[in-house]
């Protein structure tokens, strides 16, 4: 296999692996503060319910539960779905940094002084504005260095999906190297990885830097 | 009558902060409430603006029953909808301040009348400089809240509350998170808006300042009001053993 061979082909994995690292963002980030907000709900059994889920979801592998969300409607239900290996994944990726973006969520809520809160009611704001107007974005700057982590972890953790025989860069990179006996995947899959935070760092160092025209 | 509060109970958990306290504000008045930590002060106010629900007692506004309790019942508040329009009647000017950090100072006092009460922007933005000129701060308009000493803070925040024109102007003890030399410049202005006639309700540790800008004087010990008067009286001729040595406290 020529290199130039071996770069499309891995190319094409590094396109799945943003994919993947994509979705996820999009779909965890919102799902997260849902989560949240069930997780410090009034509500005592909607809040237990999402407490437990929560310390499920984070108290076992990711690769684990890439599996059980692959596997788990054919062994529990008999269903087989055709073409289900993506979603999958996704699900499996989604559920899991969602729950972690949650209590990174509720620590910054939680950090808040009340007195922002109360400043917003005398004025007469509205539950709603206080949160979206007052609350967020002060929480958004609070957490952004715990959200970074989060991030730059994700980028490294697609790598498990290869557990389900996605065609990622890892997995691409596994398998040249094991038929062409080469050590060349791994090093591009490493450079590729590394570049690859090097610009989320980049990004999330400027949206850092674009909130510290104040201090709290 | 602007502010009615009658037979108000309150109390946390076990503890009885509040007992049958009645407080009625009248148009242009100005009443300085005194007493020492955790003798209810800021409870009363915090009742007041209903930061704190009350566990017995009826309040009004302007006429408008807001709360009250029927005999042998739990206190009952109007509903929610009606919150709305009962809020714009007050004001409330806190300790900390509490000025959204991430808003310049000029939003900070714009952005309610806007958002909340509907008012044409360029309309708030004119009164909004005329007020923060009356503070001394119309330079500090576009500043954030942190580069501000305390003082700019709470005078930002007296603007902020006044922007809403509201009826009557609660202060929680605003001048207790400051130095004594960034005192000075929030107690002017609160003297200001006294003789503008601006009606207030001022809970403060300032004896000095209570004595001079207040037409009553209340004082309360334990959850009670012990006495309650004319300024000079209450500081020059306490009738009450309490209020004597409160203030003989501060005298030393």
């Amino acid at each position: 296999m020529s290199l130039t061979t071996m770069l499309t082909t891995m190319g094409a994995g590094m396109l799945r692996t943003i994919g993947i690292f994509v979705l996820t963002l999009a779909g965890s980030l919102p799902l997260g503060m849902v989560i949240m907000f069930g997780r410090k709900s009034k509500h005592k059994i909607l809040s237990t319910v999402v407490k437990a889920f929560i310390s499920i979801i984070r108290g076992t592998p990711l690769m684990l539960q890439l599996l059980v969300w692959y596997f788990g409607p054919y062994y529990l239900f008999g269903w087989s779905i055709k073409g289900y290996r993506f979603p999958a994944i996704i699900i499996g990726f989604v559920v899991n940094y969602a729950c972690y973006f949650a209590e990174i969520y509720r620590g910054g809520i939680e950090s808040m002084d009340r007195g922002q809160y109360e400043a917003a009611e005398i004025l007469g704001y509205s539950r709603s504005q206080t949160f979206f107007l007052i609350i967020l974005p002060q929480v958004i700057k609070t957490i952004l260095p715990s959200i970074t982590n989060e991030v730059i972890t994700l980028v490294k953790d697609t790598s498990l999906a290869f557990t389900l025989a996605y065609q990622e860069v890892f997995s691409l990179a596994k398998q040249i190297s094991a038929s062409e006996t080469s050590f060349t995947p791994f090093v591009v899959a490493g450079i590729f990885y590394f570049v690859a935070n090097y610009v989320v760092a980049y990004i999330m160092d400027r949206i850092e830097k674009s909130m510290s025209f104040y201090t709290t | 009558m602007i502010l009615e509060m009658k037979n108000i109970e309150k109390h946390f958990e076990d503890c009885e902060v509040l007992h049958d306290i009645s407080l009625c504000v009248d148009s242009g008045e100005v009443v300085s409430i005194i007493g020492r930590s955790g003798s209810g002060k800021s409870t009363l106010l915090r009742c007041a603006t209903f930061l704190e629900k009350i566990d017995g007692g009826s309040i009004c506004y302007k006429g408008e029953t807001v709360a009250h309790t029927p005999e042998g019942e739990r206190p009952v508040y109007i509903p929610k909808k009606d919150m709305g329009k009962v809020k714009n009647y007050f004001g409330l000017v806190f300790q900390n301040f509490n000025l959204f950090p991430h808003y310049s100072v000029l939003k900070n006092v714009c952005d309610a009348p806007v958002r909340v009460q509907k008012r044409d922007i360029g309309e708030v933005r004119e009164e909004a400089m005329r007020l923060l000129d009356k503070m001394g701060l119309a330079d500090k308009a576009d500043a954030y809240p942190f580069q501000l000493s305390g003082g700019q803070k709470q005078r930002v925040a007296i603007a902020r509350a006044l922007a809403l024109n509201p009826d009557i102007l609660f202060f929680d003890e605003p001048t207790s998170a400051l130095d004594p030399e960034l005192t000075g410049e929030v107690l002017k202005i609160i003297r200001q808006l006294a003789k503008e006639k601006m009606t207030m309700v001022i809970v403060t540790h300032e004896m000095n300042f209570a004595r001079a800008v207040s037409n009553r004087v209340i004082f309360m010990d334990g959850g009670y009001i012990v006495e309650e008067g004319d300024p000079e009286e209450v500081f020059g001729n306490p009738k009450q053993e309490r209020t004597r040595q409160f203030l003989a406290g501060y005298g030393e």
